[in-house]
């Protein structure tokens, strides 16, 4: 199963995967969710929330 | 699952370690053992400094001027947490992306360009904080101004630390056409794609910040808002240190495998818990801006609270699949009696499993529950900028992070030379001196904390201070015995620099052997290295390691609620 293995090289004998498991095995996918989620939540969020404070009046 | 091709693509390409089966692709020799050497340097002045700043907080000792204090406190901080941690976390990444997949590294040359931009900078900036024109310190909040120089050299780094995120992607898309393997990953490979998609956040946040902040220090910027540089800053900091979290617990199941021949529970488990890394722990960035102003309570709770939990779920989740691996497979071996024998009868005297378990330990019991409890928006009023915080990141990025490396480097570094460790008598004492005094120096920091004690702060008898305060001599006694711990803590430091750059420089090279005998024949060792999950099991075989989860959870629990506890009594409500 996992152990270093003689295997013929065809896509055939691949075993059937679940949906997560290709969710995981796509390193783009993963690429564009970690990034966009801190991206998002906490600096875009955070960087509005600092512009909205007024600044003081001289 | 992954399937490793038997048959090595290339083969000229890698030599075969005859101890433990694994193939290494040369490139990737020499990069692991420059990254290493070049850290452990970075350790060794750090350290130094490190023991000036600890000598003068240790109230009787009050070693340095002022000026010097500061000088020293940036220093250690750049020196520990950004040259050391990340100058040898890219050398193993290096390692973990080619060698559990049989791939060879895509583009070496440019491997060497990142290495020259990090040394480069880190220089540059390390240089200009000893001349004093750089006193900053660590998070280097504007309106406190470095020298251009200072930040030139932090941008060089992050640059140079950026690259080798890339160079992950391109060696698994490499890997992926050479058909080095099949399926998914092993889970130290994906452990390492995780490291580099958070490594991009990071030195991208990293640019974003500190470009601006260069400018305005030469003048072409007239103002840089400092809550706005807060907020960006940490995305970048924080993060820093959520790779190293990341590949310190890559380096957990590597070593579980490695000296047990231990697999994860269950793989499919493990790399959950990475994935929930990568979505919420870069999150949990809002937690040192907790006690700011200018931002939401919203913002702030859902961040540090509902986000951030799901990554302490993944922190939990590897607490149990590691030490479980190890324990399944100790009993397979028939170390079956009570709870803990597996435990008890662990290669203690081995500096790897000492510094690997002892990693494990402190940074779930220190770190890890010092951290969550701090990073309540309630709670963290309680110890904001208090001498709690640096005790408590120390007990992740020395005790965690460091301690799993300080163990790593003595696998990993008579591998990649072939040379058999130098003076193994103080590499063994090291790993327990380290931990326990680092230890010491977080768990009584904390106290200090509670007792109001300031963090950075050179003299907490206010000496010159128009309003005069007095400290109980109660925080002066637990300032001392922190420092003690911190200066011995220091010395565990100093041993393991001795033994890895003995080995790296001058170890007796062996064909074979060079690695000591561990648990596992050498095929074994390769095996477990490419991943998978133990074979499907039935009913509790780990009740130890579930005993241990357990203990950290209720203890977890149980400190909270205490701090809530303690707010209410230092902040009176009538
Ligand atoms: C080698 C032994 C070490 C000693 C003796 C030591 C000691 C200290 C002391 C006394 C402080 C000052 C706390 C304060 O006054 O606020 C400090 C701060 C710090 N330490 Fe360490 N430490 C050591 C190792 C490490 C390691 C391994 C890391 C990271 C990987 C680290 C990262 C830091 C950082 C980031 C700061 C804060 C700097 C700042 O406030 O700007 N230290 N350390
Ligand atoms: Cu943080």
């Amino acid at each position: 199963m996992t152990e270093t293995e003689k295997m013929p090289e065809t896509e055939e004998d691949l075993e059937p995967v679940s949906g997560w498991q290709m969710f995981y095995d796509d390193p783009s996918m993963l690429l564009f969710l970690g990034i966009a989620s801190p991206t998002i939540l906490y600096t875009l969020w955070g960087v509005i929330e600092v512009l909205h404070v007024p600044l003081a009046g001289y | 699952m992954a399937t490793i091709m038997a048959t090595l693509r290339n083969p000229q390409d890698f030599t075969t370690c005859p101890d433990t089966g694994l193939n290494i692709n040369k490139p990737v020799a020499n990069l692991v053992k420059i990254h290493i050497l070049t850290a452990v340097m970075m350790l060794l002045a750090g350290g130094i400094l490190g023991l000036g700043v600890a000598l003068t907080r240790w109230p009787a000792v009050h070693l340095l001027p002022s000026e010097w204090f500061y000088i020293f406190l940036t220093g250690h901080g750049a020196a520990v947490l950004l040259f050391w941690v990340h100058i040898f976390s890219v050398g193993i990444a290096y390692f973990f992306v080619t060698t559990p997949i049989n791939a060879r590294l895509a583009t070496p040359k440019i491997a060497w360009l990142s290495y020259w931009l990090m040394l480069i900078g880190a220089a540059i900036a390390t240089v200009m904080v000893l001349l004093g024109q750089a006193t900053v310190m660590f998070s280097a909040y504007p309106p406190l101004k470095a020298h251009p120089l200072f930040y030139l050299g932090v941008i060089l780094f992050a640059v140079g630390a950026l690259v080798p995120a890339f160079l992950v992607l391109a060696t698994l898309v490499k890997a992926k056409n050479e058909r080095t393997f099949k399926g998914s990953m092993p889970l130290t490979t994906f452990g390492v794609l995780i490291w580099a998609i958070i490594a991009i956040f990071t030195w991208v946040m990293g640019a974003v910040i500190m470009i601006p902040t260069w400018l305005w220090s030469m003048g072409l910027i007239a103002n840089i808002d400092p809550q706005l540089y807060r907020v960006i800053f940490w995305a970048l900091a924080h993060s820093t240190q959520q790779m190293n979290i990341v590949l310190h617990i890559t380096i957990w199941y590597t070593l579980a495998a490695v000296l047990f021949g231990a697999r994860p529970l269950n793989e499919k488990v493990s790399r959950t818990a990475f994935v929930l890394y990568l979505f919420a722990l870069q999150l949990g960035s809002v937690h040192h801006l907790l006690s700011d102003p200018g931002t939401s309570f919203t913002w702030r709770t859902f961040n540090t609270s509902y986000a951030a939990y799901l990554a302490v779920l993944g922190s939990l989740i590897h607490g149990l699949t590691v030490p479980g691996g190890i324990e399944l497979a100790q009993r397979r071996r028939g170390l079956t009696h009570g709870l803990f024998e597996w435990l008890r009868k662990a290669p203690w005297d081995n500096p790897i499993f000492s510094g690997f378990f002892l990693s494990l330990i402190l940074f779930g019991f220190i770190g890890g529950i010092s951290g969550v409890t701090m990073s309540n928006q309630q709670i963290n009023m309680t110890v904001h900028n208090t001498f709690y915080v640096p005790a408590h990141f120390h007990g992740t990025v020395a005790t965690g992070t460091t301690l799993a490396f300080i163990a790593f480097s003595y696998w990993i570094v008579p591998l990649v030379t072939r040379r058999k460790l130098a003076y193994p008598g103080l590499a063994k004492m090291s790993t327990w001196i380290f931990g326990l005094g680092m230890g010491t120096f977080a768990l009584f920091g904390m106290a200090a904390g509670h007792l109001g004690v300031p963090r950075r702060h050179w003299d907490i008898t206010y000496a010159d201070a128009a309003l005069p305060f007095d400290f109980s001599a109660m925080a002066h006694m637990i300032m001392t015995v922190a420092e003690i711990g911190a200066v011995i803590g220091g010395f565990g430091a100093l041993f393991y620099i001795i033994s890895i750059l003995s080995t790296l420089l001058g170890g007796k090279v062996l064909a074979k052997g060079a690695l000591p005998a561990l648990a596992e024949p050498a095929g074994l060792v390769a095996a477990r290295m490419h991943g998978g999950t133990e074979p499907q099991h039935k009913g509790l075989e780990v009740p130890g390691s579930l005993v241990l989860c357990m203990v950290l959870l209720v203890f977890l629990i149980v400190y909270y609620f205490a701090q809530y506890k303690y707010l209410a009594t230092i902040w009176g409500i009538s």
